[in-house]
């Protein structure tokens, strides 16, 4: 399994798989909770998940948001992304600088992420 | 703490170094949770002060209208320290994300670091300066440091179209109409895949507002952050192999795409929004032609910069008609009324980003059926060339 890590760090968890997703305006960053109607699992929250997103997009607030659910223990265990995106890398960054908990940050190639179902468990680290 | 930042997401970009910027945009001022406002005290407590002309993206309240933000008084007071933080840091008052539209203009090839996706489309498209694709805090981070990672968008490699569009056998009447460019760049955004994309067969000239609402558009349902348009951007490019005849059908799919639920004509609406990005003082003007004086019975949110209200002053323009909002947006803070509804809006931003934000359903329409739906007070639409 090719796995990249970015961003160090140890998380495990179900894996929630979206096939795309902006963090802002795809998550509340109040709750931790998925918001948009227009994608799978709308209404779960993130909190504890691997959070699986073939194509990152979407708004620069992303990093925010990130950084929000880090602050209030909302976030994901840990996030793989299809690509590399600073976006919502510099959220995890930020909230080291800050000296708060942090998450690891991976990259699978989507055609590698196909190969891992919905729910299983999953370790990055 | 600022250079850190940067160094280290140049890192993880691959950036083999830092390039001087000309310019900053900040996208970080807008009010998430307090975590924001924490990291924006650190930056001010720690001394640091923007390098580089730094203007402010939209925040959470509007300044400029009491009582238009409805949030809980503890979230605006955060809000408010974060936009004071922001400024304290040394960037400009503009609250607007249409910075290009209130004087802030890097020239073509500068390097500079903007956040907000719209503000990155349109610098790198249309001014043919280059940023890269910044998140919220590295936008501040590049300011205060002066440089970016140099990477993405920065390098001509990143910068050459892959493949080519052709819009020569699109109706003609079609893409003459405002409402088309917003759906293009809702297309784009879908189709693109981190593709750069070339476009040819569009007019040879076109309208500013136009290109600001096809790369909102195309940032909001994808991660465009520069695209080209044969004869009218200002990059020269080498035509790519890969071509792609862009139909008719393709975009009334990606129109229908813009709207969260089926309506009909008299259908009930229970408010229209505009301006985002950010209402242009030609768009006011448009705005006003279209009602021709009449009332509307529906709410018109026009959010806007102050810039653009200080144009509407000097012009003395009756904006008496429209719930104007200044220095922020209805889909980042709350200013819409509760219970949700049908919203109806000629911007592909606010079509994508209305519904997980708001709550609201959305119909995309044109700038003449929100200002025909506002008087007739239910929908009009006019689709014929939708089809």
């Amino acid at each position: 399994m090719a796995m990249n890590l970015l961003l160090p760090g140890m998380g495990e968890g179900p894996v929630l798989k979206l096939p795309t997703l902006s963090l802002w305006g795809g998550i509340d960053p109040l709750s931790g909770r998925l918001s948009d109607p227009a994608l799978p699992h709308c209404g779960e929250s993130v909190r504890g998940r691997v959070l699986m997103i073939a194509e990152p997009v979407g708004s620069s607030s992303s990093s925010a948001v990130l950084l929000e659910l880090l602050h209030a223990r909302n976030a994901p265990s840990a996030i793989v992304l299809g690509r590399v995106d600073a976006i919502v890398a510099l959220g995890i960054l930020v909230a080291r600088e800050m000296g708060w908990a942090t998450i690891p940050l991976a990259v699978m190639p989507p055609n590698e992420q196909a190969g891992i179902a919905d729910g299983a468990m999953l370790r990055v680290e | 703490m600022a250079l850190r930042i940067v160094v280290e997401t140049g890192r993880l970009l691959g950036a083999s170094r830092l390039v001087p910027i000309a310019s900053a945009h900040i996208d970080g001022c807008l009010y998430h949770g307090d975590s924001g406002t924490l990291f924006a005290e650190r930056l001010v407590s720690d001394g640091g002060k923007v390098a580089v002309p730094t203007t402010l993206n939209v925040g959470a309240l509007d300044l400029l209208h009491a009582g238009r933000v409805k949030l809980a008084p503890e979230r605006a007071a955060m809000a408010r320290r974060m936009m004071d933080a922001y400024l304290k840091l040394g960037c400009r008052p503009t609250w607007t994300c249409a910075p290009y539209q209130a004087g802030h203009r890097p020239a073509f090839g500068q390097h500079v670091a903007w956040g907000e996706s719209n503000a990155v489309a349109f610098c790198n498209t249309v001014l043919g300066a280059r940023t890269e694709r910044y998140g919220d805090f590295l936008d501040i981070c590049a300011a205060i440091s002066g440089r970016a990672p140099e990477t993405g968008l920065h390098l001509d490699d990143n910068r050459r179209p892959s493949l080519l569009v052709d819009c020569g056998s699109l109706d003609r009447r079609l893409v003459a109409e405002e409402a088309f460019w917003p759906v293009l760049g809702a297309w784009l955004g879908e189709t693109a895949a981190g593709k750069v994309v070339a476009f040819t067969g569009l007019p040879q000239e076109i309208d500013e507002d136009r290109l600001k609402a096809m790369g909102a558009a195309a940032a909001s349902t994808g991660s465009v952050g520069l695209f080209h348009i044969e004869g009218v951007t200002p990059e020269r490019f080498e035509r790519p192999q890969e071509v792609l005849k862009l139909e008719g059908a393709m975009l009334h799919a990606a129109r229908d795409r813009l709207s969260t639920v089926r309506a009909k004509a008299g259908d009930r609406v229970d408010a229209i929004a505009v301006g985002s990005p950010h209402f242009s003082i030609d768009e006011f003007l448009r705005l006003s032609s279209h009602l021709k004086g009449r009332k509307p019975a529906i709410p018109i949110y026009v959010c806007t910069g102050r810039h653009t209200l200080a144009e509407v002053e000097r012009l003395a323009l009756d904006v008496s008609a429209f719930t104007v909002v200044a220095d922020t947006c209805i889909v980042v803070t709350p200013i819409l009324p509760e219970g949700g509804g049908l919203l109806l809006t000629n911007s592909g931003k606010f079509a994508h980003y209305t519904r997980p934000n708001t709550g609201f359903d959305v119909l995309y329409g044109s700038l003449a059926d929100c200002a025909e739906t506002a008087v007739a007070g239910r929908l009009v639409r006019e689709e014929s060339l939708w089809r």
